[in-house]
């Protein structure tokens, strides 16, 4: 990895670059990607001692997004499984209710979603920016922007000594936290109801014990999401296989769990301990415990993506896409932090880098999936979040189902409308309001 | 208030699910986190203002942080630990009394280093 040599103490000229990217998460990486490629200078500033240090994710990248940056990726990317299988769960405390998607077809190439370990995937993105020539910086916090006399942003101050790093363009991919959004104005110092704190334990076992239980061969994994499972605080769980390891987790709404009194690792022991998760983790070792904010708002809480001489990409940008059954984010960062890297690279090279200048980039990312699917599923979070959605549908759900499977003879079977009016009634759920809640997932997702 | 690291931290209770089934063997907090590497930088990057904690009615973050790292005092303030933190930012985002938590990333290449992330 290049070095940035920090220069003698008392040198007034601060470092010059044509862009500085800040963060080397998949958003900084790709962004310096394409900085590099465009013929520009850059500087990756990283404030972990590696890419992916800081960084920690829940279940799947969507790797299709590398097509055009790194052709047959599957080839290089450092996996750990290819998922074939996808299990969407709704669970009460002793019930559950699966929908179980295999299909082969994601276990060849092109693929669709791979598990990873981040340590290993950021730092293998960000080598590819290295590789292009962008100049990797670790363990460097960005603490301010840089302004220059008319108050545009030029460039980065550092926590090194005489650290400042001037440049015409910066790309703040500094994460859900963003201290230099934030300072730019752009996002506000805490935003709680717009974020969710996603914890993770990652369990040691081993691979062909993990082939057995969850049903694949050595390449293959399986991702699963939880509905219902996280103590009535509106989130949801899920679990992942790695090679050696199985993630579990869950996320969770911050103002609900700090409403709670509840400790986010209660909640993942409450999951683990489910009947019908507890037999798939059983003898797991822990192998490492870690936790992140997500920011899972949606479109509607984006900061402006422009500012003169600043663009935001990846989670700074709150491009989690959290919609019900899509939950992805390292897909969006990719995306964003590429296109964010071709915009600067266009107005460096029509020395314009204002706001103005830099305004192809919201246009970029409206013409493809990282703003469409967030305009399109802009109301998701507020549905998916409800307190029926997360409490009281799951429960009927599960009800419904064991109504409709229990053999009760001598007692006929009931019909299904009188099932549904049943446990509808017993769970103190209208049917108009069911019915309402129907039309307006079919208006989100449809 | 200074950060205290001595802050001390109960054995979880054995785990039993809501239908009285798997039960887990008992955890301590700090085996869990023994999991974690940490750098510990020499500068604390969280500082509390326990006289803003002594008016606050929720003190959220003391059982929101996964880290556990905040601990009410019997003076109604805070005691708190930076050197096994996260950094996730579940303090100062769930802060009910405003300028309580100050909250800046640690020095670069100090804090937490996820391997498994």
């Amino acid at each position: 990895m290049a070095e940035l040599v920090v220069p003698p103490s008392g040198e007034s000229v601060p470092f010059r670059f044509d862009a500085v990217v800040v963060g080397a998460g998949p958003a900084g990486s790709a962004a310096a990607l394409a900085l590099a490629r465009a013929g520009r200078s850059v500087a990756l500033v990283e404030r972990g001692p590696f890419p992916g240090s800081k960084n920690v994710y829940g279940g799947v990248v969507y790797g299709r997004v590398l097509d055009p940056i790194v052709p047959r990726w599957w080839e290089e990317v450092p996996v750990e499984r290819w998922v074939v299988r996808r299990s969407t769960m709704v669970v009460t405390g002793s019930q559950s209710l699966s929908v179980d998607y295999r299909t082969q077809t994601w276990g060849d190439a092109p693929y669709n979603g791979m598990t990873t370990l981040r340590a290993r995937f950021d730092r293998w993105l960000a080598d590819k920016a290295v590789e292009a020539g962008a100049t990797l910086v670790t363990s460097t916090v960005a603490t301010g922007l840089r302004r220059d006399a008319r108050g545009r942003v030029a460039g980065v101050v550092t926590d090194r000594p005489d650290g400042e790093l001037a440049a015409s363009v910066v790309v703040a991919c500094d994460g859900v936290n963003s201290f230099l959004a934030k300072e730019a104005g752009l996002l506000p110092r805490t935003a709680p109801e717009h974020l969710t704190l996603g914890v993770k334990e990652v369990l040691d076992l081993p691979p062909a014990t993990i082939d057995e239980r969850f049903g694949v061969g050595r390449t293959e994994g399986v991702d699963m999401e939880v509905l219902g499972g996280t103590g009535g605080i509106a989130g949801g769980g899920f679990l992942y296989t790695n090679t050696a390891s199985v993630s579990v987790g869950a996320v969770l709404s911050l103002p609900q769990l700090a409403a709670s009194g509840t400790r986010p690792e209660a909640v993942i022991a409450e999951l683990k301990a489910h009947p019908t998760i507890e037999p798939l983790l059983r003898g797991g070792r822990l192998r490492e415990y870690s936790a992140h904010l997500i920011p899972e708002g949606g479109y509607d809480t984006m900061p402006p993506l422009a500012a003169d001489g600043l663009l935001v990409a990846g989670d700074a940008a709150a491009l989690t896409l959290a919609a019900g059954i899509w939950l992805e984010g390292v897909n969006f960062a990719i995306a964003s932090g590429w296109a964010a890297g071709q915009a600067a690279a266009r107005a460096l090279a029509s020395g314009d880098c204002s706001a103005a200048g830099l305004a192809s980039y919201r246009a970029d990312l409206e013409g493809q999936f990282v703003l469409a699917d967030h305009k399109r599923f802009r109301a998701a979070p507020g549905l998916v979040l409800s307190d029926r959605v997360q409490n009281r549908y799951p429960e009927m759900l599960c009800d419904l189902v064991e109504q409709l499977f229990t053999v009760a003879n001598p007692e006929p079977k009931p019909g299904g409308w009188q099932v549904l009016r049943r446990t509808a009634a017993r769970h103190g759920i209208p049917l108009r309001q069911l019915a309402a809640d129907a039309l307006r997932a079919a208006r989100i997702f449809g | 208030m200074s950060a205290d690291p001595s802050v001390a931290r109960p054995l979880r209770a054995p785990v039993r699910s809501r239908h009285g089934g798997a039960v887990y063997p008992a955890q301590s907090f700090e085996e869990r986190m023994a999991a974690v590497e940490f750098r510990v930088g020499t500068r604390p990057h969280i500082t509390v203002d326990a006289a803003v904690c002594r008016s606050c009615t929720t003190k959220a973050c003391v059982s929101a942080c996964p880290a556990d790292l905040f601990a009410p005092t019997a003076d109604g303030g805070i005691l708190f630990n930076y050197e096994q933190c996260f950094e996730c930012g579940t303090c100062y985002q769930v802060c009910n009394g405003a300028g309580a938590i100050t909250w800046t990333y640690p020095d670069g290449g100090h804090g937490v280093v996820f391997h498994h992330g």
